[in-house]
């Protein structure tokens, strides 16, 4: 399966690159395989989640309208999330994202799954997905220039600490200085 | 007024590149109309009856001189020689080619203006008081507000895809002209028990299919929290509004059926974890936008400074009566001494509500330069203000809007009508509304019935959409379909100002040969039951209730 995700996660401003990964998204029913990234379910994680620590390489699915407060007590024990948008116009994953990010300090992989589009890349990314499996018939390499449509934002989001109107305030403010600056970012509850 | 810095010019120049290229992948077949329908709504451009309706933001309502031209030329060459001004304050071009808008925007960008998020499930133009910084009932100018929202709600990655539309609308007021109550979010500048200048917040306003007046959720929110408390709401609204029924997913729904006390307890909830983060206003950040929109740099008088007063006893009064009713009607006081704001009255009997040619747009740009500092402003009431006219210019400036048919004196009267586009252009109607507003505003011409009538608002709307207002008109129409036919409901006692309320359908409806003639006994028996000429139509009626209303129009049936 091919992926869109950030070439270097640490740079301040992301390159994105499309890569080969193989993940099973495996049903409530499905036996997994031994080895190999997998993700289950909240309700399979409830059910038989010892086992999935001991596995290891277990990643959590849910459906954005899921309320991350419900499942905050498995975030430190998986380092992928998938976020499943059943219609791109269902805007609920966004919020999950940001909480995600920003209240419950997630900062594992947080991939976007379902009806993922071009023309929606460069909010999930800025609600702090950093990575996506583009809805079928979507070529993903088409879709990378997506993310330098703009290279401004007004508001603090998850990739952006502060507002522009407090950025463009600072002496001799230019985007790539600003990057480097240290925050006022919400700290994980 | 507000002036774009490198970084706000560089994103609406983005903004029109990047739909440049939509529409491009749109024409080759790349994006299907599916997925580009809400791409283009967010540029403000729908599919309407006949051709596409390009939408273009005016913040605030807010227009200098030179948009006031870039919008005759984008009308001229891109459309057919007109627009037309809606009532949250923005301006519609009703014929542009689809691979003509990336074009439109460019030019639009040149004028520091854009289509952003005119339409769509996302957050709307900010609309407020179109006399806003110089009204003298004012505790503070709105409009430094406006823009911080209008910078916050753009492009928000997390507020894109809404369960649906979202309007904001701000006053610093005591008087309410921007009915705040009937939005998404009304803001109120109000004074707190120390003096300080805070925002009260009213939230699920909306009228459409199910009206409501909005309740007030947070009567004091500081101003340093403009922001964290719009981002606290819109996050409650995002997550918890219905999305399986859009006639159920506006933000009064969601409001209505929690109850207002437990929608505003989860606002508070959300808050809490937001409230002390980056989004918070420092002084600074208030005072640098509050920068954009200082006074203006007026002319100091020789001695006292003119007043109307003086003026109408002065030799320069022109010796027309029509000169007077135009003062009394359409020219209201200004916070600077020696000047006053004066509303353009854009209803005449000729053009449907709200529309302008491009040679109106031009003239109003010229004028504006010359009588109003360059600037003016559009009315949620479909009209236009010249907010800073000095009182010795009234004479000069009522001659030249005479010429243009622009010095109508019927604000607040019944021919200053509200009206949609009606099923004349609007795909959603079931109802034309311009003929229908042509068709009752003709009985009252002669200016003496008209003033005989008192203030009072007549607002049409062509279907339960509710664009024209019509639940919050003293007198409201609505255009329905049945069996196929055109058929107008009338409604009475709605109010979009402080004391807001939602109208009430007085009986069965009428066909589009009855409704003008029912409007006009609903207001004979207006005039009868007053208790003197002062007693406006709406305070009549909420007094007798509806059924001697119901008795006059209905009686000889």
């Amino acid at each position: 399966m091919e992926i869109i995700r950030k070439a270097t996660p640490t740079d301040t401003v992301p390159r994105w690159e499309v890569v080969q990964e193989d993940c099973v998204h495996a049903e409530d029913s499905q036996a997994l395989a031994s080895s190999g990234q997998v993700t289950v379910t909240l309700e399979r994680w409830r059910a038989e989640a010892d086992a999935l620590k001991a596995r290891g390489q277990v990643g959590l699915r849910v459906l954005g309208e899921v309320d991350p407060g419900d499942y905050a007590d498995v975030l430190p024990h998986v380092d992928l999330v998938c976020i499943q948008f059943p219609k791109f116009a269902d805007g609920r994953g966004y919020s999950a994202a940001r909480l995600l990010r920003e209240r419950y300090g997630f900062t594992g992989t947080l991939r976007a799954l379902g009806d993922v589009l071009r023309d929606q890349l460069n909010y999930m990314a800025r609600c702090g997905f950093d990575s996506f499996v583009m809805a079928p018939g979507k070529d993903p390499r088409a879709s990378l220039s997506a993310f330098e449509d703009f290279s401004e934002s007004y508001q603090p989001a998850a990739d952006e600490v502060l507002p522009l109107w407090r950025r463009a305030s600072l002496p001799g403010f230019s985007l790539s200085d600003f990057s480097k600056v240290d925050g006022n970012r919400e700290g994980a509850a | 007024m507000y002036q774009y810095n490198e970084f706000d010019q560089k994103i609406v120049r983005q903004r029109a590149a990047q739909f440049g290229d939509q529409v491009r992948r749109r024409l080759s077949g790349e994006v299907t109309e599916n997925e580009f329908k809400p791409l283009r709504l967010q540029n403000g451009l729908y599919m309407q009856l006949h051709a596409y309706m390009l939408r273009v933001a005016i913040p605030y309502g807010l227009l200098s001189s030179a948009q006031l031209r870039k919008l005759a030329h984008i009308a001229r060459t891109y459309d057919r020689d007109y627009a037309h001004f809606t009532t949250r304050q923005n301006i519609q071009y009703n014929w542009p080619k689809l691979q003509d808008v990336p074009k439109i925007l460019e030019e639009l960008a040149e004028v520091e203006m854009h289509a952003i998020q005119t339409s769509g499930n996302c957050i709307r133009n900010i609309t407020s008081d179109p006399f806003a910084g110089v009204a003298r009932d004012e505790i503070e100018d709105p409009r430094p507000y406006c823009e911080l929202l209008r910078q916050w709600s753009t492009f928000h990655p997390e507020f894109a895809y809404l369960p649906r539309k979202f309007k904001f609308a701000v006053t610093g007021a005591e008087e309410d002209r921007a009915a705040i109550q009937v939005h998404d979010i009304g803001i109120r500048l109000v004074r707190g028990e120390d003096g300080t200048v805070g925002l009260a917040f009213y939230v699920g306003g909306g009228l459409g299919r199910t009206p409501f007046v909005a309740p007030c959720i947070q009567p004091f929110v500081p101003k340093a929290h403009l922001l964290t408390y719009s981002e606290a709401i819109l996050r409650v609204y995002n997550r918890l509004g219905r999305r399986d029924n859009m006639y159920k997913a506006r933000i009064k729904i969601l409001v209505k059926s929690m109850g207002a006390e437990a929608f505003a307890h989860a606002v508070e909830e959300e808050w809490q974890y937001i409230k002390d983060g980056p989004l918070q206003l420092r002084e600074q950040d208030i005072a640098r936008v509050k920068s954009y929109f200082q006074e203006p740099e007026y002319p100091v008088f020789q001695g006292t400074a003119p007043t109307v007063e003086s003026l109408m006893l002065s030799k320069e009064k022109p010796s027309d009566p029509a000169f007077s009713a135009w003062v009394d009607n359409n020219v209201v006081g200004h916070r600077k001494p020696g000047y006053v704001a004066v509303s353009l009255s854009m209803k005449r009997e000729t053009l449907p509500p709200g529309d302008v040619t491009d040679n109106h747009l031009d003239a109003l740009a010229d004028l504006a330069d010359r009588y109003s500092m360059g600037e003016a402003v559009v009315t949620h009431r479909q009209n236009v203000v010249f907010p800073n006219v000095q009182v010795a210019l009234l004479p000069p400036l009522w001659e030249e809007l005479t010429q243009l048919g622009f010095a109508t004196p019927n604000l607040q009267r019944l021919t200053d009508v509200i009206a949609c586009p009606g099923l004349d252009f609007c795909n959603l109607a079931n109802a034309r509304s311009i003929p229908v507003a042509m068709r009752i505003t003709e009985r009252f011409q002669d200016l003496e019935k008209l003033y005989e009538l008192g203030q009072v608002t007549l607002n049409i709307s062509g279907c339960i959409n509710a664009c024209g207002h019509h639940h919050v008109g003293n007198l409201g129409v609505l255009g329905i379909d049945k069996l196929g036919v055109e058929h107008y409901q009338l409604m009475l006692g709605g109010s979009s100002a402080n004391d807001a309320s939602i109208g009430k359908i007085l009986g069965k409806a009428f066909t589009e040969h009855e409704i003008a003639d029912a409007v006009e006994k609903a207001l004979l028996c207006y005039i009868g039951l007053r208790t003197s000429p002062q007693e406006s139509f709406l305070a009549t009626y909420r007094r007798v209730g509806a059924q001697p209303f119901k008795d006059a129009v209905y009686g000889d049936h």
